[in-house]
């Protein structure tokens, strides 16, 4: 006989539900009847569309992360967030220059950082927050991409910035300079598409976009990435 | 000597001559500035407010870093922060005395640090390249100089960050010298002029510009009644203010005489006898070269 599932006591949005342990935030929110309309992607960590926060037992700490990837533990509060704050200007690539004076224009409230940190503490995949605001506020656009290069934006770093920077879609922005104007061009990729653009691999999508979907699972989980 | 460095963000962006010109001339009297590895902004403007600690974690993160830099054996023993933006050694200096004089403050700040190994012990100075100069002796920069600056009129600039208020202040703030001594050193001739440590107008150059305007007009027309053809300052902010608006004022006065405004390193490297591509003139908004090329010190 199966061995009976562990249930642990948790608070959601303020009532206590049992759910089985081991259980994501998520999961633990549809096992007690909620039906998620908002915050709820990928379910595998890539999409950023989850960011939540909660607190653990006996900890005053509000704690954030992503509601997909977070296990609860035993007497956690959980709440579902509406949708984080976002300073998103528009603009074209075409018409920007990879410097700081771009950031001036678009989102001077980058320049109100104040090092506490709060973003780095805050961020589900571990990246250096501060230090890619900062590489940002002194030009290294480079360095803000590279550092920046995990970020799913998820948007927790907005969220407990004092400062009210939107700090993924600073990263964004630098990273997209960066790869339009900053970083080494590569021959492999205007090769590359060429090939789509003379058709080389028509076949091979339509072959893929008409393939039943346990088959095209089946060869997605077979794949070989080769990584150089 | 090698001692840890903190360019701050002007120095790294809009005025990287300044600190192209400071790196080269500091190597060829035997001093090294190791960059911080890692920094952040410094948080301008220092906060004055009793209870606003959070502006104090940016000073205090990079005093961290040169902690560590000891440790790691990037400096030995070097518990001075070398400056060279004015107002970075001011904003570094008001912080880190308040971290030395208040053991509250230090604690609660320590405790906020996040993935910070350590604490700060309170045991780090902050210094300006200046104070370098004059602790190594004038005297002994002036025997280094391998192209005199002869005939060349400096009215030194101090501005207000390098002098005020007193606790911080790398000299005496009613009756500063320390910036005439670095050009006597260079060979050079001092003005005697009343507007050196009157205020530039700083970060109203932002959005109240005809502030900055009226104060530097005030400035250069003092400088030019007494015989300046240079002007020499420590500070990105004051430079550019002093730089900018002068352009602007010689536009809406064609007689408006301009006077060039130069980084203290500008003219100590030329005094050095640096290549002129390590000096960065071309991107002073006042024609920098005219007078430099008119007493034959560069080509």
């Amino acid at each position: 006989m199966a061995e009976k599932q562990k249930m642990i006591k948790v608070y959601l949005t303020g009532e206590l539900f049992e759910v089985p342990e081991g259980s994501t935030i998520m999961m633990a929110l549809e096992y007690a009847g909620f039906q998620l309309k908002q915050g709820v992607g990928c379910r595998e960590g890539y999409c950023g569309a989850c960011a939540t926060v909660y607190r653990e037992k006996g900890d005053y700490k509000l704690k954030g992360g992503l509601a997909c990837q977070t296990v609860v533990s035993e007497g956690m509060a959980i709440t579902q967030i509406p949708s984080v704050p976002a300073e998103k200007p528009i603009y074209d690539l075409n018409d920007l220059t990879p410097d700081v004076g771009t950031f001036t224009k678009l989102f001077p409230s980058v320049f109100r950082c104040v090092s506490c940190n709060s973003c780095t503490k805050a961020c589900p995949q571990d990246i250096e927050v501060m230090d890619y605001i900062q590489a940002i506020i002194r030009g290294d656009l480079a360095k803000a991409a590279d550092i920046s290069f995990d970020c799913i934006r998820c948007g927790l770093c907005a969220m407990r910035c004092p400062a009210e920077i939107v700090q993924y879609n600073n990263a964004t922005l630098a990273r997209r300079l960066y790869g339009k104007y900053l970083a080494k061009k590569s021959p492999e990729l205007e090769k590359r598409l060429e090939e789509i653009k003379s058709g080389k691999y028509d076949k091979e999508i339509k072959e893929l976009k008409e393939m039943p979907h346990d088959e095209l699972s089946k060869i997605y989980y077979k794949r070989e990435i080769k990584i150089s | 000597m090698k001692i840890p460095y903190f360019p701050g963000c002007t120095l790294k962006t809009t005025a990287q001559n300044f600190e192209m010109s400071a790196i080269e001339s500091a190597k060829k009297i035997g001093i090294e500035f190791i960059e911080l590895p890692r920094w952040n902004c410094c948080g301008v403007v220092a906060s004055l407010t009793s209870d606003d600690l959070m502006r104090h974690l940016a000073p205090v993160r990079n005093f961290l870093r040169v902690q560590e830099m000891n440790k790691q054996g990037l400096v030995e023993n070097e518990n001075r922060l070398l400056t060279l933006c004015s107002m970075c050694y001011n904003t570094l200096s008001l912080s880190n005395l308040r971290m030395k004089n208040d053991a509250d403050d230090l604690q609660k700040i320590n405790d906020f640090m996040h993935k910070e190994e350590e604490n700060y012990d309170g045991n780090i100075e902050v210094v300006h390249f200046l104070s370098i100069l004059e602790e190594m002796g004038f005297d002994k920069l002036a025997q280094k100089i391998t192209k005199p600056l002869k005939d060349l009129k400096v009215a030194s600039y101090y501005g207000c960050m390098l002098l005020r208020p007193k606790e911080v202040g790398i000299d005496d703030a009613e009756a500063p010298t320390i910036l005439e001594n670095f050009v006597k050193s260079l060979k050079a001739e001092t003005v005697d002029w009343d507007a050196g440590s009157r205020c530039c107008g700083s970060y109203h150059t932002v959005n109240n510009v005809e502030i900055v305007y009226t104060l530097v007009k005030g400035i250069i027309l003092d400088a030019r009644k007494n015989g300046a053809e240079a002007i020499i300052t420590s500070c990105p902010l004051c430079a550019f203010n002093l730089d900018v608006r002068q352009s602007e004022i010689k536009k809406d006065n064609p007689d408006f005489q301009t006077i060039p405004i130069f980084y203290f390193t500008q003219l100590m490297g030329i005094a050095l006898g640096l290549n002129k591509e390590a000096l960065g003139l071309e991107f002073n908004k006042i024609d920098a070269e005219d007078i430099l090329k008119k007493k034959k010190l560069i080509k």
